[in-house]
Formats: C-alpha cells, structure tokens, sequence
C-alpha cells in the first residue's frame, strides 16, 4: 500500500530515494519480445515480466536452457543410493533377517523402495531449489511488490525493466529505449527506504535466539509429553488390558478358573502312553522285553545324562555304583544290587520296564524321568554292570 | 464490483455477473482477453459466497462431523468397534483406503501425463484434479493409520533408530506402500503448490482494498505466493521444474497403484495372487478418479456457476477416458475367470465361481453392472454430452468400484483355503460413518478449496490461448 502511494508522490521526495528501475508496459506478446531482443543488447541487468511464461523469451533475452534439472538428476540418484546403502547396512550387518526365504539382501525387492525415495527427493529438491535458492525466495520485499506495473504484470501486461544496477544504466537511455520500443506506462521504481537498509537475515541474533527457544520447547514438550502419554487412556490399553493369569479366578469359564483342563485324550508333545500297563507285572515286563528296544546311541553325551539323572534320583536307594547301598541307613528298604544275574540277563527294556512302572516298594519314576532320560539311564546300569564284570578286549 | 485501479472487463456485467464467456482452448466461443481471464477465475473467489454454496458445505461438514466422531470412536476404543474379525480382517478399512487412493490417480493423471502429452483441454480442469488428489489421498491415508490399532504412533511405520533396535521389513508390500503413499502425498502436494504460486501472486496484486480483510487478505496471499514476481529469470527455471514434476510424477502414479495391489498380489491367498493386479488397479483407479472428476465437476459448476470454464467439451473427453478404463476394468474381471479357469488351480476357480455365484454374489453384480455396463453408455455422443446423465452414470462407476475393491478384500476373505476357517463379514455403523464421514471430509475441503483458491491455473490457462503466442516464434505450437 505504502509503495503505492510512495510512487504517487515519488516528485516530491526523489531526491531522498533510491533509484531500483526504469519499467515499461507492453499489449502484445511480439512486442515484449522485441523489446526485450533490444534490452538484451545493451543491459545485463534487466529483466522482463509476463502474466505467463512466452515461449521464445529465454532466447530473446540470451538466457539457456534452465539447468534445474541436473540438480534433480544429480539429487535423487545419490539419495537413491544412499538409500540403497542405508537398506544394505540394515540387512546385512545391523539387522540380518531372513525373510520369506530370500537372501539377507535382495535386490529386487527393494526397486520399489528405491524408487520412490528417488522421485520423493528429486521432486521436493527441485521445487525446493527453485524457490529458495534459484528465485531467492521468499521475497516480499522487492521494490517491483505493490507497484501497478507489478499488478498489470501480474494481469494481462506484459513488463520490460531496466535495473539502475546495470554499468551501462543511464534513466535518459533506458527511457529512450522504451519509448522506441512503444512501451506505455514508462514509470521509474524506487527501492522502499527500509528495504534500501538490510533487512533481518537468518543469523540475526533475535531470529537465533527465536529459533533456539521453539527447538528446545518443542522437544521438551515432546519429551516429557509422550513419555506421560504412554501411560494415560487410550495410550494404555496394550500395557493394562484384561489377561488370564494361572492362579487367578476367571468369569470367562464355566469352573471360574483361568486354567483349563486339557480336552481328554490330550496328548503332550514327546509323550507317547506308556502302552504295556498290565496288573500281572511279571507279563508286563516280558512283553516290554519283547516290542521295545532302547532308542538311544551310545554317546557321551547320553552317558552324562545318564549319569546326571542316576545320581540324582537313583542313587539314593540304589547307591552311586548300583550296589544297592542305599544312603538313607536302612530308614527305607534297600533295593538289592544291580549286577545281580538277573538283573544283568535282562534287557533294555525289561529295566525301562521297571523305572517306568516300578516294581515291589519301588514306585513309577515315569514323572521325574522322561522317556529319552530313562532310557538313558539304562545305558549308564549297562556302562556299570560291565564296569565290575569287564572283558578283556575293554583294556585295549 | 469494480475496484479502483483495474480496467473493466468485457466479460462481466456491470453487477459483476458472467456475460456469455467460455474458455476452452480448443473451442473458443468467444475468445476472451488476458484480463477477462484474470477476473472470470479470480470472481468465485473474491465475490460473496452463494447460498447453494453454503447449503453444499452444511452438508458435507456435517457429514465430516459424523467422520470425526467415529474417529473418535475408534480412536479411544480402538479397531474392535469395526467389523473386521478373523477371517475378515482387512475389510472397510483396507477397502476405503484403495478406493480413495484411486480417486486421487486421475488428478495425477490429468495434471502430469496429460501434460506431457499437449492435451490442452486439461487446463480447466488439472487444477481442480490435483487438488482433489491431495484430498483424496488425506481421506485415504488416515484408514491405513487406524488400522495399524494405535494411530498415535505412525512413527513405526518408518525405518528409523529405536530403541526397540528393530527396522521395518524392507521385503514387505505393506512397507512399500507407506513409501509409496507418503512419496505421492508430498510429491502431489509439491505439484499443487508450484502451480498455485503465481495464481496467488495474481491475487495477491488483485487485493487492493484498505479493510483490515483485504490487508489480512494480501498478506495471506503475499506469503502464499512466496513474493513471485512473473520475472522471466524465474519463469525459465519454473517452466522446467513444471515438466520435470510431470515427469516424475507420471511414474510415480502408475508406481502407487501397483504397490496399493502388490498388498493383495504378493499375498498368497485365492483371487488376491494373480499377476493381472497392477495393471488392473492402474486402470481402475484411473476409471474410479475420472469418475470421481466428472461426478464432483459437475456438483462445483453446478454451485458456483462454472458452465464458461468447464465446459461440456471438457466434460466429454473425460468420459471418452472413462469408456476407455471401463471397458480395460471389464477385460480385467473377463481375464480373471479365464486365467482361473485355465490355470487348472481348484481354489482358484473355486474363489471366482464363489464371488459370482456365491454369498456375495449381490456385491459383485453391483460391482459388474456399474463398472462394465453403464460406462457402455458413453458409445452414444449424446449421451456423453449430456450432463444429468454423465453425473448419473459417474456416480454409479463411484459405487461400482467401491464394490470392486469390497469383493477382492471379502470374498477371499470370507472364503479361503480350508471350509473349516470360512467366515462372514458384518461392518460395524461405525464403519458406515467412516465410508460416508470420509466423503464429507472429501466434499468439504473441496468446497473450501474452490472457494479460497483458484480453480482453473490463471497464468497456464492464459499460455494457451491464442493470442498469447508471439507470432514470429510459435509457427509450431
């Protein structure tokens, strides 16, 4: 508004103001463009504004081809392969997962990825480089704002202005020039008396201080705000919702209990019934001896499990060695000895037999011993039947 | 009407009213100065808002209200107030959120690849069709971000640093498409906002009043338009950045709709893993948009009086596209039961007889008849010349595909693999209020955005007409 009505009465002050252009208005498309044909001859510092951009202008002002479009080229393909290099490193070395089969790194599957990280950053760079830094904007306040050339420009006229800047730049010339070239509205421009003097710039101290009190508020607020948030309604829910817990009474169930039964029948994982269960113990432990054999190799491995579960279990009655020396000082029967003929002659499974089932005062060690430790146990009586009883091709 | 300082115009009436005016590059019924150009669009802007206007906005901000509230609902409660259950669980929401997002392709498409093709008579329109993407993908992006059950932290939709020291599954569609979206979203809005720069700049030296409006008016607009100056030294880098935008987003709208269908198509389920998916989506989210176009073209010229700047000829060459995509949407659901058939695949063809013939068989009749037969009306000149008819016939293509994306997501769905696991699919009220709340939400930022901004690009609109090209340069234009 101000520059408006400065341009009204720009007679009575001229001498108080700067001198920013020489500007002119043309009707026709074919005149600006020879207009500015001429200006270009002569000036440097000019410039020519059209409602639209005129095809043909960037040749008659002897401007090139605009480069932009490097930067565009130039910033999304190293953007895409930064992220190709991001998506690398977190597959390969911070995160390897294997997905669905594929190889930790698979390319094909991050084309996508890549190309729109490609067309995201080239985009936005670009339309971000021609604003800000090729067009310096934002910029309201050039001298040219407010001014009714501007408004006519802006409109249907089409404006050529001589810059006072330019070397070659005298106000008689350039209003010469004009005239020849049939310009209308030959209006001088003067730069506003604040903008004549520097304007903020970004490192003006109050600007600094501005924008280093918003960073900390913000992430202050952010801080402190989200970690309350997580535990207020509805944030909450995942980490307080309604669960079963073992012990506790259930209204969702008939019995009122959280845990329930397994359906009958239920079959736990690794454990086969125990199939030779018969009230004559004697023909039970025959048939046993008849359908199975023991499963396990002969490794170390099953003799230290062996071992570790005869100690623990075993020998309290049966002694460290299978001599039947128990430890509780005849508070319990002792069993007899393990390398009784008998009990040498049986086999396998006759022995897995009677650990699983028991025999006389012994009880069913089914439950403290699984399948693969029973039958490991009866590896580790053999290794000590025949550490009493050895042969002669064991000292080899 | 006049302000001060600006020249009349020939083609408005002293009352400020359009005297018999239209712009239409190709068909020019009375050719129009620069300056007419300049007031006919700037007038839905700066003149007193209509009654029909405010009776359009009371509606659709109600029905954004209605949005809101199940947004709520389904914020504090959370996704178990939808209907989407085992084994439907991608249901309405998946379904919206397709839907929309094709609406916005024909923005993309009208405003880049059209562009680059020299079709002229997309400048009354391109626009209104960007604007309408940016609208369309912010209805469509919010479904996604519920569905993920805690909307309050889309963070984790993003590979960064966490504490959790995991990262997002660079393998996985559904990380695909949060960059694919998110990357149209902004490269839209990048587009859209290039091209608003000089119109603001235009109202901007426009606004002239000494009120405290007009001033707050200028001011809004000078930082809107960044100080643009119409400086050749500008327009040379612009025009460039113009088309290599068109150039990228012309890619990058055939890339989103492929990577919306590679959710379905990398899925191994019956009817979702077919190869036919990203063309088929392209073209139906192009058929869907146009739809969506004409549908909403028709409702704005209708209430701001816009019969001079879109103009049946315009209104035609969409529908020419939208027998064109409908008839590819209906080779697409033809080629569908052939490869089923083909393919020898028992679940296969068990799926398509079963959305034909099945419990959702209604879905897809709808689905068939207004997406391949209706559109079969546009043979007829006149009939695509017509305009109660072109708005009838857009409408049911709108519903058509709505239902095409509803009988992909449910009817596989409902019905896989093993009897034993079949299901049904009952939406929820509060899933109705988000299907029509989004339409609100649709409307009223389109009303907002006619109002407030110009419609028709003021400085590419004027590039087009004939007498804007100097006459010893433009023998090849």
């Amino acid at each position: 508004m101000s520059k408006k009505a400065k341009n009204n009465a720009m007679s009575e002050n001229k001498e108080s103001q700067k001198l920013f252009a020489l500007t002119g208005l043309f009707d026709t498309p074919d005149e600006i463009m020879h207009a500015a044909s001429a200006a270009s001859k002569k000036y440097r510092k000019y410039d020519v504004h059209t409602p639209y951009p005129v095809h043909g202008m960037d040749d008659a002002m002897g401007l090139g081809e605009s480069p932009i479009g490097w930067c565009t080229l130039l910033i999304g393909t190293s953007c895409m392969l930064m992220m190709l290099g991001f998506i690398a490193w977190v597959s390969l070395v911070d995160y390897p997962l294997v997905w669905a089969g594929k190889p930790y790194f698979s390319l094909p599957g991050y084309i996508p990825i890549l190309f729109e990280v490609t067309v995201l950053t080239g985009a936005v760079s670009t339309v971000l480089i021609l604003f800000f830094i090729v067009s310096g904007f934002p910029n309201n306040n050039h001298p040219l704002h407010d001014t009714p050339y501007m408004q006519r420009t802006s409109d249907d006229k089409f404006g050529l202005c001589l810059e006072a800047a330019d070397p070659n730049f005298n106000e008689a010339d350039a209003k010469g020039l004009l005239e020849k070239m049939g310009a209308k509205n030959i209006q001088p421009v003067y730069y506003e008396k604040a903008e004549a003097d520097a304007g903020l710039s970004l490192t003006h101290p109050a600007f600094v201080s501005f924008l280093a009190f918003v960073i900390v508020g913000v992430s202050g607020a952010a801080y402190f705000g989200l970690n309350r948030m997580v535990f207020m309604v509805p944030f909450n829910y995942m980490s307080v919702q309604g669960r079963a817990v073992a012990q506790e009474k259930n209204n969702i169930f008939k019995d009122g209990r959280s845990m329930q039964k397994p359906v009958a029948g239920t079959v736990a994982r690794g454990l086969l019934p125990y199939p030779f269960k018969l009230d004559d113990q004697i023909k039970a432990q025959a048939e046993a001896g008849k359908y199975l054999s023991n499963p396990l190799p002969r490794t170390e491995a099953v003799f230290e499990l062996g071992k570790t579960q005869f100690d623990s279990k075993c020998s309290a009655c049966h002694g460290y060695y299978g001599e039947g020396d128990s430890r509780l000082n005849g508070k319990f029967p002792a069993p007899p000895t393990l390398h009784s003929k008998k009990v040498s002659e049986w086999t396998d499974a006759n022995i897995y037999h009677v650990i699983t089932e028991g025999q006389n005062v012994m009880p069913s060690y089914a439950k403290q011993l699984t399948r693969d430790e029973r039958w490991a146990v009866v590896h580790y009586i053999r290794a000590l039947q025949r550490s009493l009883k050895p042969k002669e091709t064991d000292l080899q | 009407m006049q302000v001060a300082n600006r020249p009349s115009s020939d083609a408005l009436n002293s009352d400020g009213t359009i005297k018999d005016f239209a712009v239409e590059p190709s068909v020019v019924l009375k050719s129009p100065s620069l300056h007419d150009l300049t007031e006919v669009i700037s007038r839905p802007i700066e003149a007193k808002a209509t009654l029909k206007w405010y009776i359009a906005l009371a509606v659709s901000a109600s029905l954004l209200m209605l949005e809101m509230v199940c947004w709520g609902i389904s914020f504090y409660y959370g996704s178990g107030m939808w209907g989407n259950n085992i084994p439907v669980a991608w249901a309405f929401p998946i379904v919206n959120f397709v839907f929309w997002i094709g609406i916005g392709h024909a923005g993309t498409l009208i405003s880049a690849i059209l562009f680059l093709f020299r079709q002229k008579w997309r400048n009354g329109i391109a626009r209104f069709a960007e604007g309408m993407t940016i609208f369309a993908v912010m209805c469509a992006g919010l479904f996604p971000l519920f569905h993920t059950g805690r909307p309050w932290l889309p963070l984790y939709l993003m590979p960064y640093p966490n504490k959790h020291a995991v990262w997002v599954n660079f393998l996985s569609p559904l990380v695909w498409d949060v960059f694919a979206v998110s990357t149209y979203f902004t490269v839209s809005l990048f587009f859209w906002y290039t091209g608003l720069i000089p119109d603001f700049a235009t109202l901007r030296d426009r606004t002239l009043g000494k009120d405290l409006i007009s001033k707050i008016k200028k001011s809004v607009y000078s930082v809107l338009s960044l100080g643009w100056r119409f400086s050749n030294r500008h327009w040379r880098h612009y025009e460039r950045v113009y088309l290599i935008l068109a150039g990228l987003s012309t890619p990058l709208v055939l890339s989103v709709h492929t990577i919306v269908s590679f959710d379905f198509a990398v899925s191994g389920l019956p009817g979702w893993h077919t190869t036919i998916f990203p063309p088929y989506f392209v073209a139906g989210a192009i058929f869907s948009g146009f739809a969506m176009v004409v549908t909403v073209l028709v409702f704005i010229r209708y209430i701001f009086d816009m019969q001079h700047l879109i103009t049946v000829e315009t209104l035609e060459k969409m529908n020419k596209i939208i027998l064109l995509t409908g008839t590819i949407v209906g080779y697409a659901y033809g080629m569908e039961f052939f490869i089923a058939w083909y393919s020898g695949n028992l679940i296969e063809q068990f799926t398509f007889i079963n959305r034909a013939f099945g419990p959702y068989a209604w879905a897809y009749w709808i689905m068939i008849s207004c997406n391949v037969i209706s559109p079969q009306m546009f043979w007829f000149r006149k009939l695509r010349r017509s305009v109660p008819i072109m708005f009838v016939i857009s409408i049911f293509v709108n519903i058509g595909m709505w239902f095409e994306r509803y009988v992909i997501t449910v009817t596989s769905l409902a019905r896989d693999f093993l009897p034993s696991s079949w299901g049904w699919y009952n939406p929820t009220l509060v899933d109705f209020g988000l299907l029509l709340g989004s339409f609100g939400m649709f409307f009223t930022l389109t009303l907002l955005f006619v109002k407030f901004m110009p419609v028709v690009s003021i400085a590419e609109i004027k590039s087009v007409m004939d007498e804007a090209k100097p006459s010893h340069h433009g023998g090849d234009h």
